[in-house]
């Protein structure tokens, strides 16, 4: 939003220069952003939060200046008396006074010219009078004024609990004077002619926005505020045809609908160079029904945006006469009648009681009443201290400010305006333990042994597309986005596999091939009905990362070919899930071929730990690589985090070292290729031999004189006893048990 | 003609240094002409086997043999033969393995230099300064470790981490946090929705939060105050990618309430923390805002930690706090006593207790710190960008 300074200096004899203003006001929270322009032309960029709707105009902001400063803040006025003698004899003349704390009370009798002068009159004497404020007199649902101005029917009061317009004939259209352009013109607003910009020069002015109608359009002299029926068409400024339903509120003539309530009004009955007569509307609308209009159709306006939030219900009929003067002043003609001013329901701001104690109890800081009074009565509040030791005040709310409706608004207040930067730093007692989240030992130690094993830590987006969603799907439910930014992030991720995939292929189209990655983080499906989040860990490596990493001294598969090499990287890529897994605790760690996919067949695996499968991992299948264009092999391993934090990281108990010399020893055999090594390890190891420490295979070779179908494989125990030095005869009828036991799943040793 | 040992029949000092010379002369001949391990072996038994050993003999021969008045004499002969043969037998392996290294005579000085220069062996040096062989380490996010370096600064201040799903409710996301429905104030949340969610009521219908402040309330409702928890978690809004935006991002939030929490103590808890985080120079500063679940709510900015807060870089200005020489890193506020209304029953009566909040972006921080011109480099898992923090 653009504040023009000299605009705002117009309200307020402000000594100092726009970057200190500018400072000020931002201290205060009516922040400037951005300064530019320069002399009459500086114009500051502002930010005003959504609670202040009060400050999102000129005279708003020197309000707030006034306060800041202690200085007196002008009058805004419409009419001279002059003026006012010439509209037809009505009391025309209104103005707001920035300090006028007082709540505004009208009792409306829904009246014409003479009724609403009558009332313009009660309230003049009102606000000017004390905080005592009348009950509203009951009031009939409808009301309407059979004024010679202009008959206003309120169907809704309450949704409609003020409606002010003023009647102007016999006037000009013709562009804005140029005081008035170039301002609009500062404020990024294109100029459209007199009568418009009026209105948008009066809602820069002081924040109430109001519409002008060509009142000749206006058929049946009439306006009724009523729901809109089902269907019923309006064309609206912005030239579209929009339909409307029964929940939007609309300002009607005695045919159709003119304009949408609060949000925009209607294209056949605008203002055009042939305009005589004007009907100038400002009305305080109810702010939800502005939201809900302004929403189902799509329109954002700077009056929804203000209605929305809450204008000042004492300013309907002000910002009808400061149209009007500026349509006169420009275009000439004649104000007729008097303001009409329909108050159905009358807005009700209860005076707060504040406390010294809660502003000391929250604030911290000893501020005195003294200082706590001065702050509210700058700032537009009325206050009456009441009790002596248990020091309160009471405290009325000017019509502005429907955002403070209790005691904490008015701490903020105090607050705002003392300054934050003045209140002391001071740091709370401390008492209670800090406690860490169940699993951050686990996670952490995940982290570590993925980062030391050389993999980059990688964050990716939670969103997938659907097809990714259907690819890698868990079989789970999955959350789809109901307003997605496209259909690339239109699902919540149930896999990390995709985003790791996009990820390698975007470092392989880079020139990047050595890539190691490692993403942790959360996947997103629903299971019976309910929402679960899974913590999961991704690894994805490139086939020259894997291969890189494959130690030359830890070689198994000495043979020649692609099926050695398959297998001695795919050992390469095992042995990093094999050291994340470790850090857990379990009994029996497996492998299957049980894999999703999306995995290569032959050359995936899943981890079972203890019955239960805890990762799958391997290199992606072909048809995946293609499809992703990528440009080599990848390797995935998806980790059940889940899983892993049940069973907890595996607690290190002390094992006594070996005091007696190993033996080791080697068998030769050649085994038929659908024979595992896990197999030959289970049954040797299942031979229950208390000394035999290992056994591992330490050679593989197919080829040459080994027959097609069948590999030869060099195992080797490691034998030790806690009790001694092994005897020759122990360890023969150990090595005669383990020949038997390889023979028996088919194996024929080499001599 | 191999060497053979002569009895001696002339124990004199001379003739003894005759006989001593010739076997030294035949042992260094003999060690000259050992080349491999077979050879070696075959030298070092004719000179050191217990069995007819040529030291062997001359103690039978020499030492033996002589009569008493020349033992002492002989015996130190036959001592200083010992250690030469050893020598020269162990010598003689070195050289058929590593074969330039010159034959020692048994008389050769012994000098620093010269042992220096023959443990540099035949290969000669390397070239030192040739880059080692890394083997990789991987790097941490920088996202990660912004945010675990923020969570530790406060779990030294006692706060405690506290977690919450991603897919929220709207009571959790708003409606607890003082955003009744239909309130403008949710306009400027972006939020993203989850499909299908109509039949149910407002209250229970699924989002992405849109903060990590959902938490603060799920954290109340489990545990009684005194509170402090700090929340990191990702969150989402409804924002195009660019370079400084993004539909996924991450927040650490906190929270403290208790019977006494000021105003003042939001202010010297994050001075502190920031103090500690960007380092002990920084200052803070507090701007009056506005969030929903907060009053009074503040911005807080630091002193710009690029430019120390002179908004200057050398002659050029600092761009990341727009030469202002404060950058704004996170919102907080006084806990809305409408917010504690929710968890009363828990033991957070608002006339009791107080509390203050505060949430950044550690993406943002992370960039800041950084000096990392596009947010959306965090997300994409190019190794060019992440390498960098290793
Ligand atoms: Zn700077």
């Amino acid at each position: 939003m653009k504040i023009s300074s000299s605009w705002v200096r117009e309200f307020v004899d402000l000594s100092v220069d726009d970057r200190r203003l500018a400072e000020d006001l931002t201290a205060v929270g009516i922040a400037v952003e951005g300064i530019s322009g320069s002399g009459a032309d500086t114009v500051f960029e502002m930010e005003i939060g959504t609670n202040r709707p009060d400050a999102m105009n000129h005279y708003g902001v020197a309000r707030e200046a006034a306060a800041i400063y202690d200085l007196p803040l002008k009058e805004l006025s419409a009419f001279s008396c002059q003026l006012s003698a010439k509209a037809s004899g009505a009391k025309a003349q209104s103005s707001v006074k920035a300090s006028n704390a007082a709540q505004k009370r009208r009792s409306s009798t829904g009246g014409g010219a003479k009724k609403a002068s009558a009332a313009k009159a009660d309230s003049s004497s009102a606000s000017r009078g004390a905080a005592g404020s009348r009950a509203p007199s009951k009031q009939s649902s409808q009301r309407a004024s059979e004024d010679a101005a202009f008959p206003i029917t309120v169907e809704e009061p309450e949704l409609c609990p003020r409606f002010s317009a003023r009647v102007i004939r016999g006037t000009t259209i013709k562009p804005s004077p140029e005081k008035i352009a170039h301002r609009l013109q500062l404020l990024d607003q294109r100029p459209i002619s007199n009568a418009v910009d009026a209105t948008n020069y009066v809602l820069w002015e002081m924040g109430k926005p109001t519409h002008v109608f060509d009142m000749d359009l206006l058929e049946g002299g009439r306006l009724i505020i009523r729901r809109a029926k089902d269907g019923e068409k309006l064309k609206t400024l912005d030239g579209v045809e929009r339909t409307l339903s029964s929940e939007d509120l609309v300002v009607a003539d005695a045919k159709r609908p003119v304009g949408l309530a609060g949000v925009m009004g209607g294209f056949d009955t605008m203002i055009t160079d042939k305009t005589k007569n004007v009907l100038i509307e400002s009305a305080w609308w109810d702010p939800g029904t502005v939201r809900k209009t302004s929403r189902r159709h799509g329109i954002h306006t700077d009056a929804s945006h203000r209605f929305e939030r809450g204008a000042d219900f004492e300013s309907t009929v002000l910002s009808c006469d400061l149209v009007a003067k500026l349509i006169l002043e420009s275009g000439g003609g004649e104000l007729v009648g008097g303001a009409i001013d329909v108050v159905s329901r009358q807005m009700d701001q209860a005076p707060i009681v504040l406390r010294l104690s809660e502003v000391h109890r929250i604030l911290g800081s000893k501020l005195t009443t003294g200082e706590i009074f001065r702050i509210l009565k700058k700032l537009g509040f009325g206050v009456i201290p009441e009790g002596q030791a248990d020091a309160k005040f009471r405290v009325q709310i000017p019509s502005w400010r429907l955002d403070v409706e209790r005691e904490i608004d008015l701490i903020e207040e105090i607050a705002r305006l003392h300054g934050y930067d003045k209140f002391e730093n001071t740091l709370p007692a401390y008492r209670g333990a800090v406690v860490e989240l169940p699993h951050a030992a686990a996670d952490a130690t995940l982290r570590e042994r993925a980062l030391a094993l050389g993999y980059n830590e990688a964050v990716s987006l939670t969103f997938i597309s659907h097809a990714a969603a259907e690819s890698f799907s868990s079989g789970a439910a999955v959350l789809e986005v109901e307003n997605p930014l496209s259909e690339e992030a239109s699902v919540m991720r149930t896999s990390l596999a995709p985003g790791m995939l996009d990820m390698l292929a975007r470092n392989l189209n880079r020139d990047a091939e050595d890539v190691r990655l490692f993403e942790m983080g959360r996947v997103y499906e629903m299971r019976g009905g309910e929402r679960v989040e899974p913590a999961r860990l991704c690894l994805g490596a490139t086939l020259t990362a894997v291969k890189n990493a494959l130690p030359a001294g830890a070689v198994l598969d000495v043979s020649k070919g692609e099926h050695a090499a398959a297998a001695e990287t795919f050992r390469s890529f095992k042995g990093d899930v094999e050291n994340l897994l470790a850090a857990f605790a379990h009994n029996q760690l497996s492998f299957d071929r049980e894999t999703a996919e999306y995995f290569h067949p032959g050359r995936s695996a899943r981890a079972i730990m203890d019955g239960a499968a805890v990762a799958q991992f391997g290199q992606i299948a072909d048809d995946v690589k293609s499809e992703r264009k990528l440009r080599q092999d990848v390797f995935l391993a998806e980790i059940d985090l889940e899983q892993l934090h049940r069973r907890g990281l595996r607690q290190v108990r002390f094992a006594p070292l070996g005091k007696y010399p190993a033996v080791e020893r080697d068998f030769s055999f050649v085994f038929s290729d659908d024979m595992g090594f896990e197999a030959m390890r289970r049954a040797v190891m299942g031979l229950g031999i208390p000394e035999l420490s290992e056994f591992k295979a330490v050679e593989i070779f197919r080829g040459g004189a080994i027959p097609t179908g069948k590999y030869s494989i060099l195992l080797r125990a490691r034998l030790q006893s806690d009790e001694g030095t092994l005897r020759d005869e122990q360890i023969a009828a150990w090595s005669g048990q383990i020949v038997k036991a390889l023979q028996e799943l088919g194996g024929v040793q080499r001599v | 003609m191999a060497y053979t040992i002569s009895k001696l029949t002339d124990y004199s000092a001379a003739a003894l240094e005759r006989a001593s010379a010739e076997l030294f002369s035949a042992l260094g001949d003999e060690a000259s002409t050992v080349k491999n391990e077979g050879d070696w072996k075959i030298f070092r038994d004719r000179w050191m086997a217990r069995k007819n050993g040529v030291l062997t003999q001359i103690n039978d021969l020499w030492l033996k043999a002589a009569p008493k008045e020349a033992k002492r004499e002989v015996g130190l002969r036959v001592n200083l033969i010992k250690e030469q043969v050893e020598q020269q037998v162990a010598d003689a392996k070195v050289r058929y393995q590593i074969p330039e290294l010159p034959i020692s005579s048994a008389t050769s000085e012994i000098s620093e230099t010269n042992l220096r220069r023959d443990a540099i062996g035949k290969a000669g040096i390397i070239d030192i300064t040739l880059p080692g062989i890394r083997r990789p380490i991987g790097a941490e996010h920088p996202v990660v470790k912004t945010t675990n370096e923020m969570v530790r600064v406060f779990q030294r201040l006692g706060y405690s981490v506290a977690e919450g799903p991603v897919v929220e409710t709207d009571y959790y996301n708003f409606e607890s946090l003082n955003f009744p429905p239909n309130h403008p104030a949710r306009d400027t949340q972006d939020t993203l929705f989850i499909a299908g969610q109509q039949a149910k009521p407002q209250r229970e219908r699924l989002l992405l939060r849109t903060h990590t402040s959902p938490v603060q309330i799920r954290t109340m409702e489990k545990m009684r105050p005194p509170l402090r928890i700090v929340i990191p978690g990702t969150v989402h809004r409804n924002d195009p990618l660019d370079a400084s935006h993004s539909p996924m991002f991450h927040q650490i939030e906190g929270l403290a309430v208790d019977t006494n929490i000021t105003f003042g103590d939001l202010k010297g808890t994050l001075d502190h923390a920031m103090k500690e985080f960007f380092g002990s120079s920084v200052k803070t500063s507090f701007r009056p805002s506005f969030f929903p679940f907060t009053e009074p709510s503040a911005e807080m900015f630091v002193s710009c930690f690029i430019c120390g807060g002179s908004g200057r870089r050398g002659t050029d200005p600092c761009r990341p706090c727009k030469q202002t020489g404060w950058i704004e890193i996170l919102g907080c506020g006084m806990v809305d006593p409408n917010v504690f209304e929710f968890v009363k029953d828990n033991g957070y009566d608002p006339r009791k207790v107080s509390g203050f909040a505060f949430g950044m972006g550690a993406d943002r921080i992370a960039l800041l710190k950084y000096g990392v011109d596009d947010i959306q480099l965090f997300f994409q898992g190019d190794v060019r960008f992440l390498r960098q923090w290793a």
